[in-house]
């Protein structure tokens, strides 16, 4: 038997597919958050140089990884949906983008904040960061393009053209703190070496960055439910749907 | 045909002088605006000087991306380019490359006169000159993939510099930093190879991508 891989490329199947993956990965995220905190705050050490201050960087690594993972998925999406003409691939790169600003904007808070007590200073002119403001405006441009062009599909594409124009910047971000010997401290955490800091501090962070995935993930998928119900608000199965006429 | 597209923006902006000498002026007076706002200290404004320069010929470049397209958008030139056998990547190339002629060049021969303004060497003069040179072209192809973008839009002049400044901001961190480089006495040739490598990748992608995108705004 063939298996139908196109199935869920439908907007009416993935809405009850997505339906029913939310209450998973929403509690999944909702239960990381909590252990991942409590080891952040409670079972972690204090560091010998950092003191307190350094657990910041339990919300501040995570964020910083998804706001460039998600403009990597966003322009992904955006290629797929350019390169096939599939619709939901473009409605998911759509989801995706406030979440995308979101995380982005949280880690630059955050380092502001960690970079207060650290650096003496809440913002420096460092590689890693202008380019990681440059995400934040990439973001924001790719969300206010698609907000001013009336006809979806053109805004799907228009969109679609800045993601993937936009996404050289997520190498030079990554790769900033190596090319550019500056202010910002590199990866605490690499595949190929061994960490750097206390396996407590690594599983806090790892969860974390967990839960903020199982977030995205679900955020993600709410809003392009409601994206499907908006652009499909015409057909015939949003008609019989029973969320949408009550 | 390249030349063709060349040859008639031109004279489009030779019957038009006005747009062409407001871009210019526009650039004039922001860079001269500076030391008015931050007092004329020679030293302070002898540093600011690149940045300054260069952020002016940023804006300046942007403002005037608006009439790349639009004008030929509302005669219906374009929709003829569109449908025209000729690729339409070599027509967009083109079109940036008179952009460039019309708002570019007028900004880098006119750089030198404003850098003695704040006092700046020969030599960093040159290096600022020759910065401009290699850096606007890259202004006006990228440049060229957000008026496409940005056809025919409600508010498209405010949207056109959201979606382009962020894209701009490695030119004029390397034409800045070419400057100072070189009068910190480091050389600037390590900037000036990268603003020549952005100028040879914009040239092969930023073409292309304009078209894609210009097909998506005229569906």
């Amino acid at each position: 038997m063939a298996i139908n891989w196109f199935k869920y490329s439908s907007p009416a199947s993935f809405y009850s597919l997505a339906g029913k993956m939310i209450p998973f990965f929403s509690v999944a995220a909702a239960v990381l958050f909590v252990v991942g905190l409590y080891i952040g705050f409670f079972v972690a050490p204090t560091d010998f140089q950092q003191g307190e201050a350094y657990r910041i960087i339990f919300i501040h690594v995570p964020a910083a990884w998804l706001s460039m993972f998600l403009y990597v998925i966003m322009a992904m999406w955006s290629g797929i949906g350019l390169a096939f003409n599939t619709r939901l691939s473009s409605m998911v790169a759509t989801a995706i983008a406030p979440t995308g600003a979101m995380f982005t904007f949280l880690a630059l808070w955050t380092g502001a904040l960690w970079g207060k007590p650290m650096w003496g200073t809440w913002w420096v002119w460092d590689a890693r960061l202008t380019s990681e403001l440059i995400l934040l405006f990439l973001y924001i441009g790719f969300m206010s393009l698609q907000a001013a062009i009336d006809d979806p599909r053109r805004a799907d594409k228009a969109g679609a053209m800045i993601a993937l124009v936009g996404v050289v910047n997520v190498p030079i971000i990554y790769f900033s703190v190596k090319w550019w010997n500056t202010l910002h401290q590199g990866a605490s955490v690499s595949l190929t070496q061994s960490p750097k800091m206390a396996s407590t501090m690594l599983t806090g962070m790892l969860i974390m960055s967990l839960a903020c995935w199982m977030y995205a993930i679900a955020v993600i998928l709410i809003r392009t439910r409601a994206i499907i119900l908006e652009r499909e608000r015409h057909t015939v199965w949003v008609g019989q749907l029973q969320e949408a006429t009550q | 045909m390249f030349l063709w597209i060349i040859q008639r923006d031109l004279l489009l902006a030779m019957r038009r002088r006005a747009d062409v000498l407001t871009t210019l002026f526009f650039f004039i007076i922001v860079v001269s605006l500076f030391p008015l706002g931050v007092g004329p200290e020679m030293n302070m404004l002898r540093t600011m000087a690149p940045g300054v320069v260069w952020v002016a010929a940023l804006l300046a470049s942007m403002l005037s991306l608006g009439r790349m397209f639009s004008s030929d958008h509302a005669d219906g030139t374009l929709e003829q380019m569109l449908l025209s056998p000729q690729s339409l990547s070599l027509l967009v190339l083109g079109k940036a490359l008179a952009h460039w002629l019309v708002t570019g060049v007028p900004l880098v021969l006119m750089a030198p006169v404003l850098g003695i303004q704040y006092d700046l060497s020969t030599d960093a003069l040159l290096v600022l000159t020759a910065s401009l040179l290699l850096g606007t072209p890259v202004l006006s192809l990228i440049g060229a993939i957000g008026a496409a973008l940005t056809l025919g839009l409600r508010g498209g002049g405010v949207l056109v510099s959201l979606l382009v400044l962020p894209l701009y901001i490695p030119v004029l961190i390397f034409g800045a930093g070419a400057v100072e480089a070189s009068a910190a006495g480091l050389g600037a040739g390590a900037h000036m190879s990268l603003l020549g490598a952005f100028l040879l990748a914009s040239l092969v992608l930023a073409p292309w991508t304009a078209a894609v995108s210009l097909r998506i705004s005229m569906e």
